[in-house]
């Protein structure tokens, strides 16, 4: 658990970077601090490993006060990664994953162990990637190293600076995706920084919107696109709110509110996904005029219902004015 | 052709044995300026301050001609009988190799690029162990650089050296002019554009043989 307390950071007198934040990171939940460039959210991340000072406030890592303790050790409790990754090129893959493990004094056995089990969990060859250079690797499958890395010494806390910016659209959904099952079986408390807002919606379990320095609005995904408290998260969000929502959703989703409609078995020219695909792709799909009938099949291959544009523009007044008219009736 | 041969014939003992003095002179002065320059260019990354000071004073030291330098020596080193030889031409081709070997292991380890710094820092590395573990290994090429830029630099000055009886293949080229003996200016000239030569593939060998390709691109 990340605890910030009223946490102020001044460059200065006159330039206040983070201004009165207070916000917790639950255990094993992703925390993702979203933003325009020059909001402050990768100084309030810095913040955390004591890369950059506190003015005012203070940042509780499970219990412990970040200023009381000794900042070599509680960075070696913190995993760290960064954009452009930060593999060393000088040392292999096993020697740069290692790197915290060593410097707490593991054994070699414990490494190699430790090794094997966390490039399993990167979906990369142990014996076959670990005595290459990062030089030798694409930008993705170094993005994976410098996630396993920070997960090296099996660190409680993880921060994130913008994981995944550098790679390209496609790379970056699929290594999400990956981190997001690692994240399912070590389950983590992470913090994570994106100006990218289909990835805080994909990564967040909460989102922290900052606009200089300060919080505009603390939320889980669906709530912050569906009931937006400030003029500001709106207009972040931008008008296609909505369809950004869908991606929340599934068509199992739909199903369950509103229900799917009937297999018209006289249409030819047809097309199915899955109950699990969510709505936005399917969204997509629909308007793409991809078939004249799509088809929902759940995990067992059976045939159970189709799904229309008019569905989900229904499941989607239902989701977002419904739950408004329940709140104002509350 | 057949005068050459003559020459070789006579003085072929003496000029290798002046080119293992010289290259004797110039590897022992290296040895001490490497001793002093890379750690104290390791040392400057960490206090900018001073960093500022001693590249400019190692700059104005370059810019000393080398036969005023070693003239400078002379009366310095008298005060303990060491006027002449080899000792004050030792000292100073050892300043002379400040510069380029302390800016180079200097600038070499600022530039490292700074996100792996960061790395190195939110990892929980202390500053010893980014410097040995990651910034050094990554500023080889640049400090290797400077090294090879100083033993060449060095062996051509100490040819001057010979003026001040230090010895080296400058004793050919001196005598060669005063003697008025083409024979003995070309050879000497020839040994010394040699010992570079060979001096800087060493380098460049262990260079590439100790500097990851990687770090090298």
């Amino acid at each position: 658990m990340i605890s910030f307390n009223h946490v102020t950071k001044k460059f200065g007198e006159n330039i206040t970077a983070i201004d009165d934040v207070d916000f917790t990171v639950e255990e094993g939940k992703i925390v993702v601090l979203l933003g325009p460039s020059g909001c402050g959210k990768t100084t309030l991340l810095r913040m955390v490993n004591r890369l950059e000072s506190i003015t005012e406030g203070e940042i509780i890592i499970n219990g412990e006060n970040s200023k009381d303790m000794d900042p070599i050790e509680l960075r070696r409790k913190i995993g760290y990664v960064i954009q452009s990754n930060g593999l060393f090129p000088n040392m292999t893959i096993e020697e740069n994953v290692m790197i915290v493990p060593d410097l707490l004094g593991w054994s070699k056995k414990d490494k190699r162990e430790r090794f094997e089990y966390l490039m399993k969990l990167s979906g990369l060859d142990a014996k076959d990637y670990g005595k290459r250079y990062p030089h030798e690797l694409s930008g993705g499958q170094q993005q994976r190293i410098g996630v396993v890395r920070a997960l090296a010494a099996d660190p409680p806390v993880m921060l994130m600076d913008e994981p995944f910016g550098a790679l390209d659209p496609i790379i970056r959904e699929k290594i999400q995706d990956e981190f997001l099952q690692i994240q399912r079986e070590v389950k983590k408390t992470i913090l994570f920084v994106s100006h990218d807002i289909d990835e805080a919606i994909k990564m967040a379990d909460k989102i922290v919107l900052l606009r200089d320095g300060k919080i505009m609005q603390f939320d889980t995904p669906s709530e912050m696109l569906a009931h937006p408290k400030q003029e500001f998260v709106s207009q972040f969000f931008g008008k296609d709110r909505a369809i950004k929502g869908l991606s929340l959703h599934t068509v199992e989703n739909l199903r369950e509110v509103i229900g799917l409609g009937p297999v018209d078995d006289s249409v030819q020219d047809t097309k199915t996904i899955n109950v699990h695909q969510d709505l936005r792709n399917t969204l997509s799909m629909l308007l793409n005029q991809e078939a004249d009938q799509v088809i929902v099949k759940d995990d067992a291959g059976e045939n159970i219902g189709t799904i229309t544009i008019d569905l989900v523009q229904k499941y989607l007044h239902f989701e977002i004015k419904g739950k408004v008219s329940a709140s104002q009736e509350g | 052709m057949e005068n050459w041969a003559r020459f070789l014939e006579v003085n072929a003992p003496r000029i290798l044995e002046l080119t293992i003095d010289h290259a004797i002179l110039v590897s022992l002065a290296l040895a001490v300026a490497l001793l002093i320059g890379i750690p104290l260019g390791i040392y400057l990354t960490t206090n900018q301050y001073l960093a500022d000071t001693v590249l400019q004073i190692a700059s104005i030291t370059l810019t000393i001609p080398s036969i005023a330098l070693f003239g400078v020596m002379i009366p310095i080193f008298s005060l303990v009988n060491q006027g002449i030889g080899f000792v004050p031409a030792f000292v100073a081709l050892v300043l002379y190799a400040q510069l380029p070997i302390i800016r180079n292991t200097y600038t070499g380890i600022k530039n490292v690029n700074p996100e792996m710094r960061d790395a190195a820092i939110g990892m929980g590395m202390k500053t010893r162990q980014r410097l040995l573990r990651v910034e050094i290994p990554n500023a080889l090429p640049v400090i290797m650089a400077g090294v090879r830029t100083a033993v060449v630099m060095n062996i051509g000055i100490a040819v001057i050296a010979a003026y001040i009886g230090a010895g080296g293949l400058g004793v050919l080229i001196t005598q060669g002019i005063s003697r008025n003996d083409n024979y003995l200016i070309i050879s000497g000239s020839i040994a010394v554009a040699i010992l570079a030569i060979i001096a800087d593939s060493i380098l460049l060998f262990i260079q590439k043989r100790y500097t990851k390709k990687v770090v090298a691109d």
